[in-house]
């Protein structure tokens, strides 16, 4: 047991060192919308987009294009539809019904774009489930491109954000304009399911998504400290579940879903006991 | 038209797409009234685990397909009674539980032999075309047992359903029914996988049940119309499939469904622009 060497091993092969590149790229932009998405309980919202983006990057693949431009286009197109939704009417149920609708039958339109591009049902898998292999240096830098521009509009408006998703009703007497802090946030959110489903895979986007955020908020009531926390354990999550993936035989969604809902798991049972001995004190 | 019915792999379609699609129609609609849609998306994660894991297992698919989403439903409506459960809880275990299932498939590719991408992607997005007789016999009976079951509950389900205080303080037996519901809805969803995988099995529960909603207020008619509903995706998706062999029979299947709901939710606004109806009854 070498770490330094296991390491050094990974290094050394470009594929791997692209597939690390993209996933902490990932990673930081998942953690610190994650953390908004899950204060402004939209997770649902962030897995639909996910599924949305399956049937872009298999119809992308289809026509011959880069995988990358599907998930990206479908994803922000499916936000700016979510967001222009007006507000919603009718009961939460038949909602819920009208979202599950939408999933299967984007999950459908995907597999039939696969079904069309004969030969390809292999690659299946690592759009549902997720990949460590074939991560181009293009993709890399469209990852790096979108992940920044979205992590510099977030801290632009990260106040007026904050202040809407805590207490809209109070924001927008303030004069914030809500509507607008909402649709861009999906926006945002869009491009960070987007870049998750490249490492994840469009069904496990959660792991990185949401399972650090919720491991942030039982650990931490404060947003910066939180936000903090989010990223470092989805980043930490990727890289750690990129390597074992190498090492094991078991895919990489395997790994990253176990660990991520390992952290969330250990920092509910530290909420619960730190709870406990407070009361005790108290 | 007639010509299709000489082939036995499409009777074997019909006998076992009629008897499923029946049977989630009419879950469905209690599901979309009861608000537990949220439940068919957990089932069809622990389906897909299920199912590979026994494959992974060695044995019957169908066993821990029923074993998986029996127990799960039935679990569900057992904890259903104190809060549900937030969806950070739901979307982080599911997600894990949806890593398990790789997990399982990884296991499977590795000691089994023949066939196994094709049972990955069968269990996802389903197979109903290459339905065997024998198993095409089982699921209708199946279906049709289930079917049995549920109209004898149907009364006091409905009771329980719309006014639970009251249908308790009747005598109804509310605690008992919830548990049995959901163990049925993880039965259906077990049958309904079969037909258009574990993937796309939300969406045969919810899109009939809510365009049956739209329609109709009334109870007994709008259940009535929801399994019609699903009936005619199932029909109608088969023989779009059967003439465009392109068009893998879950994705046709999915597309009827989830357009009777766009249909039935856009309808009162096609009525709007004739002139005004005498009476507005939908």
């Amino acid at each position: 047991m070498n770490l330094v060497e296991d390491v050094r091993l990974l290094l050394s092969y470009p594929f791997m060192v692209n597939a690390l590149r993209a996933g902490t790229i990932v990673a930081v932009v998942a953690g610190a919308i994650g953390y908004f998405m899950v204060l402004r309980r939209e997770s649902f919202a962030g897995h639909t987009l996910a599924v949305i983006g399956f049937p872009g990057a298999a119809g992308a693949t289809w026509l011959g294009i880069n995988a990358a431009f599907g998930y990206f286009g479908f994803c922000i197109a499916g936000a700016l539809v979510i967001a222009a939704i007006p507000a919603r009417h009718g009961g939460h149920s038949e909602e819920s019904a009208a979202i599950g609708t939408v999933q299967a039958m984007a999950l459908a339109a995907g597999f039939l774009f696969v079904s069309l591009y004969k030969g390809f049902l292999s690659g299946l898998n690592s759009l549902l489930f997720g990949t460590i292999i074939g991560v181009t240096d293009d993709q890399v830098v469209v990852l790096a491109v979108a992940g920044g521009a979205c992590l510099l509009v977030l801290v632009a408006m990260a106040r007026p954000l904050l202040f809407v998703s805590i207490d809209p009703a109070v924001a927008a007497a303030r004069g914030v304009p809500v509507r607008l802090v909402n649709g861009a946030f999906l926006i945002l959110l869009g491009v960070a399911a987007a870049g998750t489903s490249q490492v994840t895979g469009s069904l496990l986007v959660f792991a990185l998504l949401v399972a650090p955020a919720a491991t942030a908020t039982r650990l931490t009531a404060s947003p910066a400290v939180g936000v903090l926390i989010s990223v470092a354990v989805a980043v930490l999550v990727t890289l750690i579940g990129e390597a074992i993936a190498y090492f094991s035989p078991y895919p990489i969604g395997f790994w990253v879903t176990s660990l991520a809902f390992g952290c969330y798991l250990l920092a509910t049972g530290y909420r619960a006991i730190a709870d406990r001995t407070r009361v005790r004190t108290a | 038209m007639i010509a299709m019915f000489s082939h036995p792999f499409i009777q074997h379609a019909f006998l076992a797409g009629t008897a499923i699609a029946l049977l989630s129609g009419l879950v469905g609609y209690f599901v979309v009234l009861r608000g537990q849609v949220f439940a068919g998306d957990a089932l069809s994660h622990v389906a897909y685990a299920g199912a590979l894991a026994a494959l992974a297992a060695g044995v019957d698919l169908r066993l821990g397909l029923f074993a998986a989403t029996i127990a799960v439903g039935v679990a569900l409506g057992l904890l259903g009674g104190r809060g549900v459960a937030d969806d950070v809880v739901i979307g982080t275990v599911f997600a894990w539980v949806l890593g398990l299932g790789v997990f399982f498939l990884a296991l499977y590719t590795a000691h089994g032999s023949t066939g196994n991408g094709a049972a990955n992607v069968n269990v996802l997005f389903g197979s109903i075309f290459g339905i065997s007789f024998g198993a095409a016999v089982v699921a209708a009976l199946i279906a049709a047992g289930l079917i049995a079951v549920l109209l004898m509950i149907a009364r006091p389900l409905l009771f329980a359903s719309i006014d639970p205080v009251v249908a308790a303080a009747r005598g109804v037996p509310v605690r008992l029914l919830g548990p049995l519901f959901l163990g049925i809805v993880g039965a259906s969803a077990a049958e309904a996988s079969q037909a258009v995988g574990a993937l796309l099995l939300f969406g045969l529960l919810a899109a009939p049940a809510a365009a049956a909603q739209r329609l109709t207020d009334r109870p007994w008619p709008a259940l009535a119309l929801s399994g019609g509903l699903a009936v005619g995706a199932m029909w109608l998706g088969l023989w779009v499939s059967y003439v465009v062999p392109q068009l893998p029979p879950s994705f046709a299947i999915m597309s009827v469904a989830a357009a009777e709901y766009a249909l039935a939710a856009i309808r009162p606004r096609l009525l709007a622009t004739h002139a005004h109806r005498v009476d507005d009854t939908p």
